[in-house]
């Protein structure tokens, strides 16, 4: 009788570990403040889309997203983690816009083997040697677009291009990964003081050195004011300006509008990217938010998209760790992009497009695509991952 | 290097500087007279540019645009400081330092809460957005041009005001001996208000020239006050003399900095130092400079009073 009541009661505490959790928790840690939350309000603006989409249920389980600004500071966000990792138990967390505050909440999270999904920042050590099972982009790796534009240069046999970007360490890769690509020769590399407003200088230089293009890495409102200063120079008529999709995003070009215009970019979305995931992802943005999405609200959308597909495909059982990573690598959802697929280092394999500004048939300056630099494109760095 | 490229980044050095003292003119009044110090004049400067970029929206001409927003930003700096600063004017630094930055995170909230976290969008007037030839081969932004002569006129009347007028005579008392000014009759209540709006007035002119070149974002006071407060502190506390030349010099320092320091480092130094020190001695070339001066003239370059 004893023996019995005891197989009973392990099998009723064998069954109940088998369930499915009652609810899943993911803790958002983003730059929603200061002249860099444009980028951190688009991405949780887009992952909030997801989540409505999924119905408040990411893959059929109750959700719970908890939301917090880092105001782009390391040390805010490496306490904000710590919180959400020790006390909030969250199961997997996501939202954090920039390099640097990756690299402050990284140790934390992945050292509490918790589920980290970059939705912008792909730090190039973390798709090589310091790749980890728990951590997943599903943006890029941070030189990818710049890859594309340099291949796309040396395609169209540019010779004499003239480079600017901030001089830190995100400046610098995003330089690297033009160069893999083109091998013409440099006008000019200029790196400029982070946060710069007045580009006078870089411009006249740029007037004097005469280039047959410029490379602008200038994310944020660096980009505004140089866009700005470049248009007033007047030099637009005569050299083209390239960059990466980060210098041309949708918020940007609301922002600046006309001197953006006829500006060639490189990115792995856009607004016209062609299927009905994409089709209904826009115009639902659209609607909720009255402004065009860029592709930092794709990647908050396919963040949550990518949770979806995963939970549900361990059928809602989030605490089986080593399945629900291997959910997430199976990557089964429908990304806004189009075709998706995680790489071994658990960086996208995927396309990059060649986008030009237009003004679209309702008077707003938008990209359009204009060709594909690389099909299913993935990093140089995955070689010295060994997972 | 030709001298096409070497005479346009003078004419940016001084038009950045002429900016700056636009800035810096109302910054070493109010520290200079008030004995204030002021971190939210960036705020004003920030206050300025949302509301002259609001108000040419509204209108559809830029002048109107800028006259409305300097008027509207003189108010809220006049407001500003008989609300809430002229509580602070007895207590020490720290207070003012304390309740002017809270002023900071307010006046960014509430610009969030108001125009949303996109930055605006003002562009150059049609009129002036062209390119003017100024010599064979060196072509200027015409908006560049106009911001120099602009700051050139206010220098100069500032100047008259400061030096040839009544209330300019009541200023420079006040600035080098406040009690003194005071017990002679001098109404300083009035006087410290219209100071504070003009001072406000000269942030939102800057707001309105700079903000078709610049992001009209939340926190742009920010960046721009730490050159503002170099600017004061080389040309001395008070003096609007000393914001000019100072600002002059900060503005001719930098660009310089930026243009040439790199080339220069190429050619004295192996081109890897060179590539990683030159844009990180251009970017701190201004403090360097603030450092000398200090060093030579602890008190500026033309210190008030005695």
């Amino acid at each position: 009788m004893r023996k019995k009541l005891f197989f009973l009661i392990l099998a009723g505490a064998l069954s109940l570990s088998a369930q499915a959790a009652d609810k899943i928790k993911i803790g958002f840690i983003g730059t929603l403040s200061g002249p860099g939350g444009v980028i951190g309000v688009a991405i949780r603006d887009g992952f909030q889309l997801g989540l409505e989409h999924a119905g408040g249920k990411l893959g059929g389980l109750p959700t719970e997203l908890l939301i917090e600004d880092d105001q782009q500071k390391p040390d805010v966000a490496k306490q904000l983690a710590e919180r959400m990792v020790k006390r909030d138990k969250v199961d997997i967390m996501t939202g954090i816009v920039f390099q640097n505050i990756l690299q402050a909440v990284e140790p934390t999270v992945l050292g509490a083997e918790t589920f980290y999904i970059t939705p912008n920042t792909g730090p190039t050590d973390l798709a090589g040697a310091a790749c980890n099972p728990y951590f997943f982009a599903v943006s890029w790796a941070s030189d990818n677009y710049s890859e594309a534009v340099g291949k796309h240069l040396n395609d169209k046999g540019f010779k004499n291009v003239f480079v600017i970007t901030p001089n830190y360490p995100g400046g610098k890769d995003v330089v690297a990964g033009l160069k893999r690509y083109y091998k013409g020769a440099l006008a000019g590399e200029v790196y400029t003081k982070l946060g710069q407003l007045d580009y006078a200088v870089e411009i006249s230089q740029m007037r004097a050195a005469k280039p047959d293009a410029v490379f602008l890495f200038l994310p944020g409102g660096m980009g505004v004011n140089f866009l700005k200063q470049w248009q007033q120079a007047g030099l637009g008529k005569d050299i083209p300006l390239i960059g990466t999709g980060w210098s041309f995003d949708q918020d940007t070009l609301a922002a600046v509008g006309e001197p953006t215009l006829g500006a060639l970019n490189a990115a792995h979305w856009n607004l016209d990217t062609n299927n009905p995931t994409n089709k209904k992802f826009v115009a639902d943005f659209e609607k909720k938010y009255g402004r065009l999405p860029n592709e930092y609200a794709s990647q908050g959308y396919d963040a949550a998209m990518l949770i979806d597909g995963a939970v549900r495909d361990v059928k809602g059982k989030v605490e089986d760790k080593p399945a629900l990573r291997r959910a997430l690598e199976a990557a089964n959802f429908k990304s806004v992009r189009g075709a998706f697929k995680f790489n071994k280092n658990h960086f996208p394999i995927q396309n990059y497009y060649l986008r030009q500004v237009i003004k679209d048939d309702k008077g707003r300056f938008v990209n359009k695509t204009v060709a594909t630099i690389f099909t299913d494109h993935s990093d140089a760095y995955v070689a010295a991952c060994k997972m | 290097m030709t001298w096409i490229l070497f005479l346009e980044q003078c004419l940016n050095g001084l038009q950045f500087g002429l900016m700056l003292f636009l800035l810096a003119a109302g910054l070493t009044l109010v520290f200079g007279i008030m004995d204030l110090i002021n971190l939210a004049h960036g705020s004003l400067y920030m206050a300025g540019a949302y509301l002259v970029a609001t108000l040419t929206q509204a209108t559809g001409s830029f002048m109107l645009g800028v006259t409305l927003g300097i008027a509207a930003t003189a108010l809220l700096g006049m407001a500003l400081e008989v609300l809430l600063l002229r509580g602070l004017y007895k207590r020490d630094h720290l207070s003012q330092v304390l309740a002017t930055f809270a002023l900071i995170l307010i006046a960014n909230e509430t610009t969030r809460v108001i125009w949303g976290v996109q930055p605006l969008t003002l562009n150059v007037p049609d009129t002036l957005s062209g390119s003017v030839q100024l010599l064979p081969g060196l072509t200027y932004p015409a908006f560049r041009l106009t911001i120099i002569l602009v700051g050139l006129a206010v220098a100069a009347a500032l100047y008259i005001l400061v030096v040839k007028t009544r209330i300019g005579m009541l200023i420079r008392a006040g600035a080098s001996n406040r009690q003194m000014a005071m017990a002679m009759g001098t109404d300083i209540k009035w006087l410290f208000t219209a100071v504070f709006g003009a001072g406000a007035a000269l942030c939102a002119l800057a707001g309105a020239m700079l903000a078709p070149l610049l992001a009209v974002e939340v926190g742009m006071g920010e960046s721009i006050l730490i050159l503002a407060f170099v600017t004061v502190v080389i040309g001395g506390i008070g003096s609007i003399r000393g914001a000019f030349i100072g600002a002059i010099l900060v503005g001719v320092v930098d660009t310089f900095g930026r243009a040439f320091m790199p080339t220069l480092l190429r050619a004295a130094l192996p081109p890897s130092f060179a590539d990683a020190a030159g844009p990180a001695l251009a970017s701190i070339s201004i403090y360097l400079l603030m450092v000398g001066v200090l060093f030579w003239k602890p008190r500026g370059l033309f210190p008030v009073g005695s």
